[in-house]
């Protein structure tokens, strides 16, 4: 199993008292597989994506990832799992400013040691990125900067790619395209895909769909 | 209201943003206060100057002089007097009193015109026991405690006189100064009868010298002053460095609410009026702020300022502060100024932004590769009206001009050096984090360009002012060993006493040396002429520059001098010009010596010449050759047999000791102004590093995201601060080395008058490299604890979507 969640639970500490985020969620994904999860804002979608990306750690239950258990993992653990088997996408892009679209697209990966130029020309052609190779973030369009960071993401050949609202920041036409390119770039490697949005109809063009309601599985 | 609604709009940033603003008062309170605080020093120098100067009106009331610069016979005063004149005697000298040297001046207060009282003699018993022997005399509260005990007529304390100065009735100045009958000069009275014998029929030798505006002192100090006010506003630039840079930011930062209150109805110029009144009154709290401290910088500079002017000039300057209101609004002047510099740019963005902006904040001082170019060409052109003002150029202004083109230049070719070198890197770069380290340092290099610029000023003059006065001091240690050649120093009390030393002392030593001197006017300046015996201590180790072949000969047969470097350079003399010495007596110049400290010409002829020219000439000092060891025995024999105080019998040791001491605190307060604009440097740098900090989030987060542990961000933040503060002190070097040389080769010739050689002290640049990076360690400290201690939700909310 690629991950498996079993009672996990998740609250903070807000001026009125623990606020409860996240409550018993159960969920599992396999290799190949993809799942989106859906909710409104404040649903926990996110929280729930930064505690099996292990960014954050919950007050109870259990996540495997890749068949470690996070909790006996330390910072450099979860970073070195993070570094080696799991890709995450944001809506806000998250590109590095000083490297310009090659180097970008070659951080991850390099910093996998699973650099592969091949591997990365074809992505590179692919997402349509080959003309902007030498420019910066800030020279790039929101969907341009998107294809980068799904492309940095891919390059590494992550055995999981987390992604959170993808597509938020792009209109339509756009964000429709760039989810296409997205979910036939994870199933030609044969990673999980885990996506969050809030859009039912993008949700609906993954394997499988869950639904949060006030930090519980609905 | 609506003002009220949008200074809040403005204030409000602050509110969250307190270590910015704390940054910005602390700047340009340091700012002001290390500005302030050596103008205080200056200032109060100079008052001080001035009271000397005015003495006797001679800044206001013309005086008749011998053309020779000679003491003239007293009854000319009486032959102009019978012709009309209404002139006053004056005799002026030093005296002796134990080992307390004071100048006298002798005066007679019954022709003395009212411009030129001095001093309170209105009661008739004041009068006459000023007239009659023993006399009185007149001095300062601080001389008074000088003379306490010593064997002086009675004192009586004036706070109207300088320091070190005693005025007497004219007949006593006479008698304690050996010159019976004489008179230096004659004070002209402003209203003369209408008819008057012409000065040249009644005294032909005489000459009318016009008052004496500015004062010796004040222009023999001028070039410590300057030196002082360059340091002051280093410091000052460097502080402003911190201001301009946290101004910026703000301004950066409130781009949103600035368009927010554009379109809501704020004009271009209300929302810049509105700034502008708030960047007032920050200025006004940081001013005074920085005009007490500049306050407590002026006392804590002023008792070695006081130190420094009196053994380099022998100006005797008060060591406790007293400030005129002036100073206070000078200084918080200073500081709205500064403010309104920094702070010019970005109201001029303000007032021409336009409405429709986009509303996210721009990056930062981003240099753009045409803003690098423009500045590398900027920085060229000052390095090259640096050379061309060192090549053509002369003059103290003409040497700080020089100093100031090479340091702007610098600081501005530092960034543009920077990023070529950080790019370079960046190409050599394998792993992926090393070519992330080198990318990212060369993005961060526009955030910190102010303060690496602010470090590479203060390192620049650190190493600069550092190697000038090592360079001085090693010089200086050598030229001493040379010059105080003698094992012991004598003084007799009385001209009775040294004639029965000198024939005492003469079969028990290898030689008994004469110092003696005479003081008089040589070229139109006041200078020492000293006889020297015809002996091979001299011939050894007397610190010649420059010599005609058998230059000691020709001294000794009376044909001959030798000068000083400061006379040489000042008037710019050369071997074989002849020398007009006072009395009308004329010499050739056969040699030039260094003679470090001293600001006076001197000119140094044979002794028995000094005594044939200038039989008054005083015989009381001596140098004695001994083997040293024998030194103490003699001493102890000089007192048994003549009673002499210890005082009076100086050995080798403690006058190099004592000369060293002058040295040591002639730069001291160079060193402190140095250590403080080191610290304002640093300063800049934690206010540029912190800042940054806040900025760095969403640059860093990624990485944390794509597998980096916190600690690896850490210890690679730190690294680029430390890349950074060493590739500045590299950069620095030069800088420094260069102003070592224009304050060596320009800058100290035209103020003292004399040219040291250059050494390298690399043990010193390593060791200010050490405190450079500690400096930008401890800078770093508190931002990176800062990212180190970072909660994960912190880093987390780079990533929300509802950020």
């Amino acid at each position: 199993m690629l991950l498996a969640l079993h009672g996990v639970s998740k609250s903070y500490e807000t001026a009125e008292g623990p606020l409860a985020v996240l409550q018993d969620i159960d969920l599992d994904l396999k290799a190949g597989e993809s799942l989106s999860l859906t909710g409104e804002s404040g649903s926990g979608k996110s929280t729930l994506l930064h505690l099996i990306a292990g960014l954050d750690s919950p007050d109870l239950g259990q996540i495997r990832v890749l068949d470690m258990d996070m909790a006996t993992l330390d910072d450099s653990g979860r970073a070195a799992m993070r570094r080696g088997g799991v890709g995450l996408v944001f809506q806000q892009f998250n590109l590095i400013p000083s490297l310009d679209v090659s180097a970008n697209l070659a951080f991850h990966a390099k910093l996998a040691g699973r650099h592969d130029p091949a591997w990365q020309a074809s992505l590179t052609e692919r997402l349509g990125l080959t003309s902007l190779l030498h420019r910066y973030p800030e020279q790039l369009s929101g969907g341009q900067q998107q294809r980068v960071a799904i492309g940095r993401t891919l390059a590494a050949r992550p055995k999981l790619v987390l992604a959170d609202e993808p597509t938020g920041n792009l209109d339509e036409a756009t964000g429709d395209s760039v989810l296409a390119l997205m979910l036939s770039l994870v199933a030609e490697t044969g990673a999980g895909l885990l996506m969050v949005t809030h859009s039912i109809r993008l949700a609906d063009q993954l394997d499988r769909r869950i639904h949060l309601r006030g930090g519980r599985i609905a | 209201m609506m003002w009220r609604a949008g200074l809040q709009a403005l204030l409000s940033h602050w509110k969250r943003s307190p270590l910015q603003l704390a940054m910005l008062l602390l700047g340009l309170s340091l700012a002001t206060a290390l500005w302030s605080g050596v103008q205080a020093v200056n200032a109060q120098a100079r008052a001080s100057y001035d009271r000397a100067a005015a003495t006797l009106g001679r800044d206001r009331l013309d005086q008749l002089v011998a053309a020779d610069g000679n003491v003239f016979s007293q009854e000319v005063f009486v032959d102009l007097r019978r012709a009309g004149w209404l002139v006053s005697p004056v005799l002026e000298g030093d005296a002796r009193f134990g080992t307390t040297r004071i100048h006298l001046i002798g005066i007679d207060p019954l022709t003395l015109p009212a411009e030129a009282q001095q001093v309170e003699l209105s009661s008739n018993d004041d009068l006459i026991s000023f007239m009659t022997p023993p006399g009185v005399m007149i001095v300062s509260e601080a001389t008074a405690a000088r003379l306490s005990g010593l064997d002086t007529p009675p004192l009586r304390i004036s706070k109207d006189v300088p320091a070190d100065t005693a005025i007497v009735d004219i007949s006593a100045a006479q008698r304690l100064l050996g010159k019976p009958e004489q008179v230096s000069r004659l004070i002209v009275a402003p209203e003369q009868p209408l008819s008057q014998t012409p000065l040249a029929d009644v005294a032909g030798t005489l000459v009318r010298k016009a008052p004496d505006g500015e004062g010796d002192l004040a222009r023999l100090t001028d070039s410590f002053h300057l030196n002082l006010t360059a340091f002051g506003m280093l410091a000052f630039v460097v502080g402003l460095f911190i201001v301009y840079s946290a101004i910026g930011l703000a301004f950066e930062q409130r781009r949103p609410v600035f368009r927010t209150l554009r379109s809501l109805g704020f004009s271009a110029k209300a929302l810049t009026g509105l700034l502008l009144a708030e960047l007032l009154f920050f200025a006004l709290v940081a001013g005074v702020a920085g005009v007490v401290l500049g306050y407590g910088i002026a006392s804590l500079l002023l008792p070695d300022v006081a130190a420094t002017l009196r053994g380099l000039y022998g100006a005797d300057v008060p060591g406790v502060l007293s400030l005129r209101p002036s100073w206070w609004a000078a200084g918080v002047g200073i500081a709205v100024g500064g403010t309104l510099v920094s702070a010019a740019q970005s109201l001029w963005r303000v007032w021409h932004m336009p409405l429709l902006a986009p509303a996210q904040p721009r990056a930062w001082a981003r240099a753009s590769e045409s803003a690098l170019r423009i500045q590398a060409l900027a920085a060229l052109g000052l390095f090259g009206l640096t050379a061309a003002l060192a090549h053509w150029g002369s003059g103290l202004v003409v040497g700080f001009s020089v100093l100031a083109a090479m340091l702007m230049g610098a600081a501005l070719a530092l960034p543009v050096l920077l990023a070529i070198l950080l790019s370079l890197m960046q190409k050599q770069a394998r792993g992926p984090l090393s070519f992330w380290f080198w990318a990212d340092s060369r993005q961060q290099l526009p955030g910190l360009s102010l303060s690496l610029m602010a470090l590479l000023l203060a390192l620049a003059a650190n190493v600069g002012v550092g190697t000038m006065v090592s360079s001085f001091r090693l010089t200086f240690t050598g030229w001493l060993d040379q010059r105080l050649a003698a094992e012991l120093y004598i003084t007799a009390r009385t001209e009775d006493e040294a004639a029965r030393l000198r024939t005492w002392l003469n079969p028990r030593v290898e030689a008994v040396l004469p110092i003696w001197n005479t003081e008089g006017d040589v070229r139109g300046q006041p200078a020492q002429i000293y006889g020297v015996a015809n002996h091979a201590t001299y011939r050894n180790n007397w610190p010649l520059l420059q010599s005609v072949p058998d230059v000691w000969d020709r001294v000794a047969s009376g044909n001959s001098a030798i000068i000083n470097e400061q006379l040489y350079r000042r008037d710019g003399l050369k071997l074989g010009d002849t020398l007009t010495l006072p009395g009308g007596w004329q010499t050739q110049i056969a040699g030039i010596y260094s003679d470090y400290g001293n600001p006076l010409a001197q000119v140094m002829v044979g002794v028995d010449a000094l005594s044939q020219h200038y039989p008054e000439v005083s015989r009381l000092r001596y140098g004695v050759r001994l083997n040293p060891a024998k030194v103490p025995a003699l001493r102890e024999d000089l007192g048994r047999d003549f009673d002499l105080p210890p005082q009076n019998m100086v050995d080798q040791a403690a006058i190099k000791q004592t000369s060293l001491d002058i040295f040591e605190k002639t730069f001291a307060v160079t060193a402190v102004l140095n250590v403080l604009t080191l610290g304002v440097a640093g300063v800049a740098m934690f206010a540029s590093l912190m800042t940054l900090s806040g900025m760095r989030l969403p640059q860093v987060a990624p990485l944390w995201a794509m597998g980096l542990t916190r600690r690896s961000l850490v210890w690679l933040e730190l690294a680029r601060t430390m890349v950074l503060a060493v590739l500045t002190m590299v950069a620095a070097l030069p800088v420094g080395i260069g102003l070592a040389w224009v304050l060596l080769a320009i800058v100290n010739v035209e103020a003292f008058g004399w040219r040291l050689p250059m050494h390298l002290f690399p043990a010193d640049w390593a060791r200010l490299g050490g405190l450079s990076v500690l400096a930008a360690l401890f800078a770093a400290l508190i931002p990176l604890r800062r990212l180190a201690r970072l909660a994960p939700t912190d880093l987390l909310k780079v990533f929300a979507n509802e950020r």
